[in-house]
């Protein structure tokens, strides 16, 4: 029987591996695909609690991710493409211009 | 109706000197000076009004302003009372105070910063008034700062005179002079603070006659040691021994501040207070007997340095000092209606002659030098009649105000004793006489000294000697109110009668006063009327110089208290403020400066090390949440 646990194990491994790649990748692009992962995972923790309470705002909620991942997607997909046109590179390391 | 007028007379100068402030650092303006004068004069009128209230009714009118300071068990009301002593001290003030206004109009004539006297002038007069309405100690006080510090404005009026060798200019310059006074009133400032700490801590409040009449309950040594207190401050503000030495340096601001300030008003406040607190003074024998002797003492010590002093202004300033020590020695005695009867007799011819000497100054072009002048009745034939008889009231010649007064000390110190007193007092009128009168010979008569410094000089303004003459006036008859003055002010302080032993006597005592003081003047005339001849065997003697530089007290203070004071403080400055104070908090500075340049290097500019940063932070958050959780 898959429980509650399960579906939160499954979350927190895919926010781990979304954090991991938070830190370690250098593409920007691959920085927002590791974002999403990390909002999926917390959408999967938040369906599952749902279920579990019995209350839907959890789900609810979820969409609410899902809707405002898309526009972040939109807007910021948007920023990388004036990004690129710009510098010709999206690697963090190339892009570092205000250093303290 | 009452209360309206205790209002327009404690605030009409006020207003006065907020008008003349909006003017302050604009041009001379005439009107400033006539609506200074004019709010001035409509606050002596409502003090008359109200002397003539309190002396038909004889109740003291009690107005509540405000409640000031309601804190726990603190409740101190801001109150006025005018009952016989105050309104005794309003007429006078104020009186005094419009004189010297219009007297400042002609005299500060080509003075630029005309329009920003006038506003220190009356502000001072509201803060005198303050301080002799106030129904409390505290408000006292406050009045007590508040000429204090329109005193330091007015003494450094002239800021901008550079400072002088002391053997150049005794007072060195206006701001140090100002400076000077300032500081040794808060001195004494400390002790008057402490009295009233003293008197609040064991009877709970300051109001005076709450204060009164618990003191029957209290042990002899806290009454002593508030009499003690309280009579330190009124000290320093009466510039008594050994304080007094800001007073004769005072004499650096424009005349009619000397007139006002340092003469008939101001330096009287310290007498004032004991006056207003004789309850307190009356049980404490002990105390009281010190205040008369150093009274006693000073009235003396002023005198002796009057003799051989030069400076027309310094000469009436000892002279006022002499007769604060008049004063205190009649309070100390117990005769307190007798020392406010001086203080009010004596605050017209001062005023009087103070200003007799700024027409003098004005004429000699600000030459003070007594040995310089001579001959000048013939132009200033109005000044002189003025001075002559303000002098003559200052030696106490019958019948003017001076003899009255002064006469009744001196018997009060015959009364209750004290002849050792009685003598110092007797010698000191004859001082007085003598100092008055060379001063006036020296000045008026004789060669015409002035000539061969290219002065000419020219009398005052008309108006100037107009406004001078109701002060002339008083100084003449002012002693003729004696016996009813005596009926009015007793009503209030507790009376003093002579003996009648005394009384048998009276007429002796008198004549010895007398011969005192008319051989004085006949000494005077002897040696100066016909002009001056100088004897340097007499200025070079050992007597004459001491005196002439004020037994060297200034040095002395500036040797013993001022330059090792400055070793000190440039000590405490180097090694305690810059070793210690200050390296504290550079260290604490530094501290923030270079932990900030240390993190300083977390700003790569690369966004993936800041994630980093953030993921870092995040797990730390968490560390504290968990181990918050597990502890807590």
């Amino acid at each position: 029987m898959i429980g509650l646990e399960h579906y939160l194990i499954v979350s927190a491994i895919l926010f781990s591996i979304g954090l991991v790649g938070v830190l370690r990748r250098r593409n920007l692009l691959m920085l927002f695909f590791a974002t999403e992962v990390m909002l999926n995972a917390v959408n999967i923790a938040f369906a599952a609690i749902s279920h579990y309470y019995n209350d839907l705002t959890g789900q609810m909620f979820a969409f609410f991710i899902i809707a405002i991942a898309a526009s972040e997607v939109a807007v910021g997909l948007g920023i990388l493409i004036v990004l690129y046109k710009k510098y010709g590179s999206l690697d963090l390391d190339d892009l570092a211009s205000m250093k303290g | 109706m009452m209360e309206t007028l205790v209002y327009i007379a404690l605030f009409a100068p006020f207003a006065g000197s907020l008008f003349a402030a909006l003017f302050g650092m604009g041009k001379r303006q005439v009107f400033v000076g006539i609506v200074a004068s004019a709010l001035l004069f409509i606050s002596f009128v409502a003090s008359v009004m109200l002397a003539i209230y309190v002396v038909k009714t004889g109740t003291p009118i009690h107005v509540m302003m405000m409640e000031w300071i309601n804190a726990g068990d603190i409740r101190i009301p801001f109150g006025f009372v005018v009952d016989q002593v105050s309104v005794t001290m309003m007429v006078v003030v104020t009186l005094v105070s419009t004189v010297v206004h219009i007297y400042s109009i002609g005299y500060m004539d080509h003075d630029k910063s005309f329009n920003r006297f006038f506003s220190y002038l009356s502000a001072f007069v509201f803060s005198m008034l303050v301080l002799v309405m106030s129904d409390n100690f505290l408000g006292l006080f406050i009045g007590w700062e508040g000429v204090g510090v329109c005193s330091w404005l007015l003494v450094g009026f002239w800021y901008h005179k550079p400072d002088q060798p002391r053997e150049v200019n005794p007072s060195i310059s206006p701001s140090w002079a100002a400076n000077e006074a300032f500081i040794m009133n808060r001195i004494a400032d400390l002790g008057m603070l402490i009295g009233i700490f003293i008197i609040y801590w064991n009877t709970g409040t300051l109001q005076y006659d709450e204060v009164f009449a618990q003191l029957p309950y209290l042990p002899q040594w806290i009454l002593d040691a508030a009499a003690i207190a309280l009579f330190i401050g009124a000290m320093g503000k009466s510039a008594q021994f050994p304080l007094h030495t800001w007073l004769t340096d005072a004499m650096e601001g424009p005349t009619p501040v000397s007139a006002l300030i340092h003469a008939a008003t101001m330096v009287t406040a310290g007498v004032f207070l004991v006056i207003r607190a004789n309850p307190l003074f009356a049980m404490t024998p002990e105390v009281s007997f010190f205040i008369a002797a150093l009274g006693t003492f000073v009235a003396f010590f002023a005198a002796s340095m009057a003799l051989v002093n030069r400076d027309l202004k310094r000469i009436i300033a000892f002279s006022t000092l002499s007769q604060l020590g008049y004063m205190f020695a009649a309070a100390g005695l117990g005769a307190y209606w007798i020392a406010l009867f001086h203080l009010a007799a004596h605050a017209f011819f001062k005023a009087l002659l103070f200003l007799g000497a700024g027409n003098v100054m004005h004429a000699m072009h600000d030459e003070l030098d007594i040995f310089k002048m001579g001959g000048l009745k013939k132009v200033m034939k109005w000044t002189y009649l003025y001075m002559g008889i303000a002098s003559l009231a200052l030696a106490g010649i019958p019948p003017f105000a001076g003899f009255f007064s002064k006469d009744a000390i001196i018997e009060t110190a015959f009364n209750e004793g004290t002849y050792v007193l009685w003598i110092i007092l007797v010698v000191t009128a004859g001082m007085t006489a003598f100092y008055s009168f060379r001063q006036v010979f020296l000045t008026f008569w004789g060669d015409e000294r002035y000539k061969q410094y290219g002065i000419h000089p020219h009398e005052m303004y008309k108006f100037v000697l107009v406004a001078m003459s109701p002060l002339a006036v008083l100084a003449i008859i002012a002693g003729f109110f004696q016996p009813w003055f005596h009926e009015f002010i007793t009503t209030l302080l507790p009376d003093y009668e002579m003996s009648h032993h005394t009384h048998e006597l009276i007429l002796v005592l008198t004549a010895i006063v007398l011969a005192f003081a008319v051989g004085g003047i006949a000494l005077a005339y002897k040696m100066y009327a016909k002009g001056l001849k100088r004897d340097p065997k007499v200025e070079n003697s050992f007597i004459y110089r001491l005196l002439a530089n004020q037994y060297y007290i200034p040095q002395l203070y500036e040797e013993m208290i001022s330059k090792p004071y400055a070793m000190i403080s440039e000590a405490l400055w180097q090694k305690v403020d810059l070793k210690i104070v200050d390296a504290t908090v550079d260290t604490i500075a530094k501290f923030f400066y270079y932990t900030g340049d240390g993190v300083r290097k977390m700003q790569t500019g690369n966004l993936s090390n800041y994630l980093n940063w953030m993921a870092v932070g995040g797990v730390a958050l968490l560390v504290v949440a968990a181990l918050s959780a597990v502890i807590g």
